[in-house]
């Protein structure tokens, strides 16, 4: 409604280079309390980058103890101080509370919430044609919600007792009982309360994304011509809203476990000399729940990036994107799979052996549409005409390893290898290739190609160049030799791997590992420098720099409040139209109308 | 001190870095350079690259197999370890397959299509059925070959142990393995976690139950006859652990408050696989795999494999628990704490 009050207020005074300004609203409105889906979408963004940083230098902090273990260093000094590092040496406890919250800040505040948050705010009203989400004020909620969350999830980590450090999967009884581990204090508690918000900030974004995509497209613009972004951020979102609530079943069970006295998965234990009262509880059930959740969450993560590698991919190929009915296809299968493949994690949890061979059957089928979309990628860059703007090699990038990472998860999916390298390196390296990097490349890709329509300028290719091949390099330098440790036996989650000789003779690799990882996490300076200077420095950008053909391309460089001055676009085709024969540019908008004759590619391919 | 000095050099750096943009992106403009969009040349070297790149990958890949292919787990010590070592090897051929070919076409593709004068325009392909096809159907064949070779395996692994297995119970706690054996009857005694006393009864056996009046109790090492069944059932008294073999190429979680078992058969002892590894000290190991504090990488048990003759020698050597526990506490039950 107030959308429409805006649209009334500010008509035909617009110019190209409106910068308006809405006198009634105060600094706190416009940018801090903002319900505007473009403002939203900056701040999840920002957030995001900042969690990630932390999460990074975490990663340099851990990697420098795996690769010269117990030698001193004024750099983890620098950062722990004497509670942590005394004379520079990581303390055990913290090595454990260092790898918990970077895969918790990494799994879910940059590639759940700062990837689903920045791009499904920032495109799913831009791209169907809405003036805004259906309800912008969930919309704020939500952001509020993620912004509390991760700052409580950030405090935990300078409390007297250290942070969660149970693992991400805060497995019980080890997160439930601070006798066990320092971090299982208050450290857990926080966890526990962050993850809580950060589930309601994740319902109310995602109801928000279904329903604008279900109800507020624009003309014309049928399911079919949808963009795979939009339908890539659709089926995130539900996957979202139907596995958090779980999460947040687990967490509440275990938040009773903890301070109540329930025994919901607390068992016959004996600790610090006692035997405890609780008994009959399991703490499969605790996996069982969390993986529930915990699946589907990487299909969460990997969605919005397939999404962003098809949009680009297709755009610098100046092609259409091979196979767009196999695309939406493909997700679909992978969405609906998602959610019955979680004992794939719970090989060697003592469940159940069928139940075992029935999610080796199920995780394996997901390889299918996998395979499907890799293949379709593929074709795409096949016989294009490629522009090689940064995001479409970030992008080429993220299917490279998603298809390194995908293929030696089938190892892990046959539940006889997995036992035999379950927990190890191997795991470690297999799932951020296939998730982290591919989700990470993607989601620079994605910042790459829309940062013109943040923020009206462009970023510096050459710097954007030197950014891609330091990352791309150095991940491949990190997690390729991480398999090997793997598939020596080498335990994750170990302060040190010197105890026992043949693991010793190991220590190379991880020297190397930790050498790329320092390079890697410090090229991505030449990203922030380049990010925040292009913010307010860079060249000013044209109205549809790529030559793309979605919608956002269509409003004002910098779209004010309701996006597009007078009426919304009315959509006439599928979103592919690159290259068509018998066309004036290699690209046609989806706002211009079929000729006579013409085939609507996306109700046939 | 030293920290305002890291952050305000931290400071002039960021403005240092601001200016040289700057400076950069006027000369650009003055030139009439677009810095933000990739032109002919990028095209052309960025396409360079990836081809470059791609070769790269390649050979690093391929120097880290050589040079760390004798560091990897040796030979599979166990039955079930020998037909997962077969079913790795048929997946890694299948692997490396598809890994080559598929990343060389990505990024040939990305190198041999870039825009240039010579590659104007692409070709408009919006899909083809035919094709689409075959990619669902080959890679289908294939993981259902992969699904039985590999479920065949797992229902081995994890089917009942045969009657005459040796049982043994690996108990896990914060941070070390117990062994029980389980005597003369093959039968392990009951426990109840309320009888746990550290000094005589760790493992809270139950003196009431017969069958645990012969089980021996072992700290610190764990010794199997080879080409005999072992039967393990696995238990924790604190929180999860994780046992694993990477020999035996076993492992499952041990969890308190249930009991999980595992069962194979030692196949190479460990005096032959000292003579494999040319390593008169290489031992096996059982590890902690699953995170259960701040000593869980200090989780380990000797593991040895002795001959049948070796393991019953090692064995008569040990004492059986309650025969020590029964003169302290008068041949009764021990106290409930």
């Amino acid at each position: 409604m107030e959308t429409h009050a805006h649209e009334a207020t500010h008509t035909a005074a617009h110019t190209e280079h409106h910068h308006h300004e809405h006198p009634s609203q105060s600094f706190v409105e416009k940018y801090m309390f903002s319900m505007d889906h473009k403002i939203i979408s900056k701040q999840f963004l920002f957030t995001a980058m900042f969690m990630a940083f932390a999460a990074a230098i975490m990663s340099v902090l851990f990697r420098l103890q795996l690769a010269w273990p117990g030698q001193q260093s004024s750099v983890m000094h620098f950062f722990l101080g004497d509670r942590w590092a005394k004379g520079g040496v990581l303390d055990p406890n913290m090595y454990l509370g260092l790898v918990t919250i970077h895969g918790t800040i990494m799994v879910f505040f940059l590639l759940t919430g700062g990837l689903s948050g920045t791009f499904a705010n920032l495109l799913i009203p831009l791209q169907v044609g809405a003036r805004d989400m259906a309800s912008p004020m969930m919309n704020m909620l939500s952001y509020w919600f993620f912004f509390i969350s991760s700052l409580i999830m950030f405090i935990s980590l300078f409390i007297e007792t250290g942070p969660a450090s149970a693992g991400w999967t805060i497995y019980p009884p080890l997160s439930a009982l601070p006798q066990a581990i320092p971090g299982s204090g208050a450290g857990m508690t926080l966890w526990l309360t962050s993850i809580a918000l950060f589930v309601v900030s994740s319902l109310l974004g995602g109801l928000n994304y279904i329903v604008t995509v279900v109800n507020l497209r624009t003309i014309g613009m049928k399911m079919t011509r949808l963009p795979l972004t939009i339908w890539a951020l659709l089926i995130t979102a539900i996957l979202g809203v139907l596995s958090f609530p779980v999460l947040f079943g687990a967490a509440i069970l275990l938040i009773f476990d903890r301070s109540f006295g329930t025994s919901f998965y607390l068992s016959d234990i004996y600790i610090g000399g006692q035997a405890l009262s609780e008994t009959g509880g399991s703490p499969i059930l605790f996996e069982h729940l969390f993986w529930f959740l915990g699946h589907p969450e990487v299909y969460i993560v990997i969605m919005p990036a397939f999404g962003i590698m098809s949009e680009i991919i297709s755009i610098n190929a100046r092609k259409p994107i091979f196979g767009y009915r196999a695309m939406i296809g493909s997700m679909l299968s992978i969405a609906f799979l998602a959610f019955i493949v979680w004992g794939h994690h719970m090989f060697v949890s003592g469940m159940n052996p069928f139940l075992g061979s029935v999610f080796v059957f199920t995780t394996l089928l997901i390889a299918i549409p996998s395979a499907v979309k890799a293949f379709n990628y593929i074709t795409t860059l096949w016989k294009g005409s490629i522009t090689f703007n940064p995001q479409l090699l970030f992008v080429v990038g993220a299917v490279s390893t998603f298809i390194s990472g995908g293929l030696t998860g089938i190892i892990l999916a046959d539940s006889a290898l997995d036992v035999a390298v379950h927990g190890t390196y191997f795991v470690v390296a297999h799932f951020h290739i296939v998730m982290g990097l591919s989700a990470v490349l993607a989601m620079f890709g994605g910042v790459y190609h829309w940062f013109p329509k943040m923020f009206g300028r462009m970023m510096n290719k050459k710097l954007g160049y030197w950014h891609f091949w330091l990352t791309f390099i150095c991940a491949y330098g990190v997690f390729l030799p991480m398999h090997f440790l793997g598939l020596a036996g080498v335990p994750r989650r170990y302060y040190t791997n010197d105890a026992y000789a043949p693991w010793a003779k190991l220590q190379d690799i991880n020297v190397i590992v930790s050498i790329f990882a320092i390079v890697g996490v410090l090229s991505q300076i030449i990203f922030f420098v380049n990010f925040f200077y292009s913010m307010s420095k860079g060249t000013k950008s044209a109205q549809n720099p790529w030559d793309a053909n979605t919608l956002e391309w269509t409003t004002p460089i910098v779209p004010g409040h309701g996006n597009w001055e007078g009426d919304l676009p009315v959509v006439h085709r599928w979103a592919y139209d690159y290259s068509k024969p018998g066309k004036a540019h290699d690209f046609v908008p989806q706002t211009v109308p079929m000729e006579e004759g013409e085939l609507d590619e996306g109700e046939h391919s | 001190m030293i920290k305002l000095l890291v952050y305000i050099a931290i400071a002039l750096t960021v403005v240092l870095l601001f200016q040289l943009m700057r400076i950069y992106q006027l000369s650009s403009e003055i030139k009439g350079k677009n810095i933000g969009m990739a032109n002919e040349k990028d095209n052309r070297s960025q396409g360079r690259a990836s081809l470059i790149f791609v070769l790269g990958f390649f050979i690093f890949l391929i120097w880290l197999i050589v040079r760390f292919k004798d560091d990897m787990l040796p030979v599979a010590a166990s039955d079930v370890g020998k037909t997962s070592d077969n079913l790795f090897m048929f997946n890694w051929v299948i692997i490396f397959i598809v890994f080559f070919i598929t990343t060389f076409m990505l990024f040939f593709f990305a190198y041999k299509y870039a825009k240039t004068a010579k590659n104007p325009t692409a070709y408009f392909y919006p899909h083809n059925d035919k094709l689409e096809l075959i990619w669902t159907v080959v890679p289908s064949i294939a993981l259902a070959v992969i699904v039985i070779y590999g479920l065949s395996l797992w229902g081995k692994m994890t089917e009942k142990a045969s009657d005459n297995a040796l049982n043994i119970q690996l108990y896990a706690k914060q941070f070390d393995f117990t062994v029980r054996y389980s005597g003369a009857d093959n039968k392990l005694g009951v426990t109840n976690y309320k009888m746990i006393d550290d000094a005589t009864n760790p493992l809270g056996m139950d003196s009431t139950d017969k069958s645990g009046w012969d089980d021996v109790v072992v700290h610190g090492e764990l010794h199997m006859p080879v080409g005999r069944e072992i039967n393990i059932q696995c238990n924790a008294r604190d929180v999860m652990h994780g046992m694993y073999f990477p020999h035996f190429r076993e492992q499952i979680n041990c969890v308190p408050g249930m009991s999980t078992y595992m069962h194979f058969v030692p196949t190479i002892t460990t005096d032959s696989m000292r003579t494999i590894m040319h390593d008169t000290a290489y031992d096996y190991i059982l590890v902690c795999n699953r995170v259960c504090g701040s000593g869980h990488y200090n989780m380990f048990l000797k593991v040895v494999v002795d001959t049948k003759a070796q393991f019953e020698k090692w064995l008569a050597t040990k004492t059986p628990q309650f025969d020590a526990i029964n003169k302290r506490s008068h041949g009764g039950a021990v106290t409930m704490k």
